[in-house]
């Protein structure tokens, strides 16, 4: 078990240096000219020379990644010129809004997606099932930018129930909470559904019917329990693609979090801003799997880790 | 006891699989075909504005049959704009699908055939790109490669190899140990042999079954990425950057945003159904 949690956090530490590299070939290694780059629009050639020395950009990539893992491990992202800050203050300030959005769409998703796969399971082959299941390839398939512009047509515009745009209470969580799940609970709905399925016909499932437990036990207790795990690793994976919905999310519903920030950052070419998103979502992404990884060993007292 | 599943009712409908794929493919090809013969199918240019033919509204909802999906808000006929805007989403999707598939694969049997470092090198950088949310790295390369349509199919390759890398290293691990392997290798087969006539073709049905579905991956985040500005540039047209451009007439011209959702919808459907499909048929277990 030690040996595990062990080797787990080395390779999760060499996936985040690895991260570190990536984010150093697109930003540093891909640009011709980084320092121009990394500079607003227009700077004079001295600005350029200035940050040139600073980040070494003289220097051999090898002396020039060295300079950059330095001050990324020193939490030194370099400064937001769009906001006039450190970039990572700037990006710790908007990261509440993407935590509270990327919540708001996780409870959705466990809630119906989990309710939505027991139900279609339990009721297979019926009509609960299949629109169930209609629903959920419904989800799948739609992409998020159109489902949130047609749920402000139809709410915001239309029937005008429910803010649209920003942030202003806690309704204003809705259709933007409704747009990031849409996805993820189409996945657990079915995931949750083919999963059980496999469960419920288990010999101990027969043994709990057989001595005349509650029907509503059996599936709950002892069949749920066991389908929960391929549930929750996917559940763990989603994590990194809710962060990504976000992206397109927040900036359809002008949410001010993270992933609105990027697009924003983008457009007016703060790279320091980008690359704090980069890698603060990819650490935060290892770190999420990480833990869930290590949880399995909680739930599923049978996998034990040599 | 087997494990048969003896207390469960049969499954629901027996030629559920055909009909899921064929729905999947009527609709795939309805679009495919449709924005194939744009030019064809209608007179309008897609490009050229007509002022005199702002936001007219769709056959049936006020407007008329000559503009029967209504014009945008500079006169340009939104059926047009459509069919000719799927050329270039789908040749986009297919062309980046392809390049993963091929990249992917290769890396795969790299990975599984080429010893344990190389393996162990190829999937922790798989592991990193996975750390990744896949539209923030699409943008950020967009960003600083540009958004012509040639770095536009290597961003999307680029999003895609990992899930056949993955896929058909774990395949080959498994097929390696069968015994038709080990008789090839007894009869004085070489490894590369080996892999192209008795591995390789092995995985065929995984990489139909991701690539299917991975199509409908591809429509979503080339229109996602046009949606953001970071994609097609305007005048062309492409769903995902009429979509943003009908965002600002949503109260007065609600089919603007309306129509390219329900083709890009369509296409993703399709793509998933067809996938949902050749899965069931080809790979039971691929799950």
């Amino acid at each position: 078990m030690r040996v595990y949690v062990l080797r787990r956090l080395a390779q999760s530490a060499l996936t985040l240096l690895g991260v570190s590299i990536l984010v150093f070939v697109i930003l540093r290694v891909l640009p011709g000219n980084p320092a121009r780059m990394l500079l607003p629009e227009g700077a004079p050639e001295s600005a350029v020379e200035e940050l040139n020395r600073q980040l070494g950009l003289r220097e051999p990539l090898l002396v020039q990644y060295g300079l950059f893992l330095r001050s990324v491990v020193r939490g030194d992202f370099g400064q937001s010129f769009q906001y006039r800050a450190p970039a990572l203050t700037v990006v710790l300030e908007r990261l509440p809004a993407t935590i509270h959005l990327s919540l708001v769409a996780m409870l959705f998703t466990v809630g119906v997606g989990v309710s939505l796969g027991i139900l279609a399971a339990v009721r297979r082959g019926t009509r609960y099932d299949v629109a169930g299941m209609i629903l959920a390839v419904l989800g799948q398939s739609l992409p998020n930018f159109w489902l949130g512009i047609m749920l402000i047509l139809f709410f915001g515009v239309a029937l005008r129930w429910l803010p649209t745009s920003g942030f202003s209470g806690w309704t204003s969580l809705i259709l933007p909470g409704i747009t990031l799940a849409a996805f993820p609970t189409a996945l657990v709905a079915r995931l949750t559904r083919s999963s059980m399925l496999e469960i419920l016909h288990r010999d101990y499932i027969r043994t709990g019917r057989a001595k005349g437990l509650a029907e509503r036990r059996v599936v709950l207790h002892h069949a749920l329990r066991n389908a929960a795990i391929p549930v929750l690793t996917v559940l763990g994976l989603q994590i990194g693609a809710l962060l990504g919905g976000a992206v397109i999310t927040e900036s359809v519903f002008a949410w001010p979090g993270m992933g609105k920030l990027i697009v924003d950052a983008i457009f007016f070419r703060d790279f320091p801003v980008v690359q704090t998103v980069l890698i603060l979502s990819a650490t935060v992404f290892v770190a999420i799997n990480l833990i869930v990884d290590l949880l399995y060993t909680v739930i599923d007292p049978r996998i034990r880790y040599s | 006891m087997t494990d048969g599943p003896l207390d469960l009712p049969p499954a629901p409908w027996p030629g559920r699989r055909h009909l899921t794929m064929a729905i999947g493919s009527v609709l795939l090809g309805l679009v495919v075909v449709a924005s194939a013969l744009a030019p064809a199918l209608t007179a309008y240019d897609p490009l050229k504005p007509s002022f005199a033919q702002r936001l007219a509204p769709p056959w049936g909802f006020g407007g008329t049959a000559a503009h029967v999906l209504g014009t945008d808000n500079l006169g340009r006929d939104i059926l047009a704009r459509l069919l000719h805007g799927g050329r270039a989403s789908l040749a986009l999707a297919v062309s980046a699908v392809v390049i993963a598939a091929v990249v992917g694969v290769v890396v795969g049997l790299l990975a599984s055939w080429g010893g344990e470092g190389t393996d162990a090198v190829i999937m922790r950088v798989a592991d990193v790109q996975l750390a990744f949310p896949v539209i923030m790295l699409a943008i950020a390369l967009v960003a600083v490669i540009g958004t012509n349509p040639v770095a536009l199919v290597g961003v999307l390759a680029l999003s895609g190899w990992v899930l056949y890398a993955r896929t058909v290293r774990a395949h080959v691990l498994t097929i390696r140990r069968l015994e038709f392997i080990e008789a090839a290798h007894a009869l004085g087969a070489t490894d590369l042999r080996l892999v192209l006539r008795h591995v390789l073709p092995n995985t065929v049905a995984p990489i139909l079954v991701i690539g299917s579905s991975q199509f409908a991956t591809m429509v979503l985040l080339e229109s996602g990425l046009s949606f953001l500005g970071m994609g097609i540039q305007a005048p062309q047209p492409s769903w995902g950057l009429m979509l943003s451009e009908g965002r600002d007439y949503l109260s007065n011209a609600w089919w603007l945003a309306t129509a390219p959702g329900v083709m890009i919808s369509l296409v993703v459907l399709g793509a998933n159904l067809l996938g949902d499909g050749l899965r069931d048929l080809l790979d039971p277990h691929l799950g």
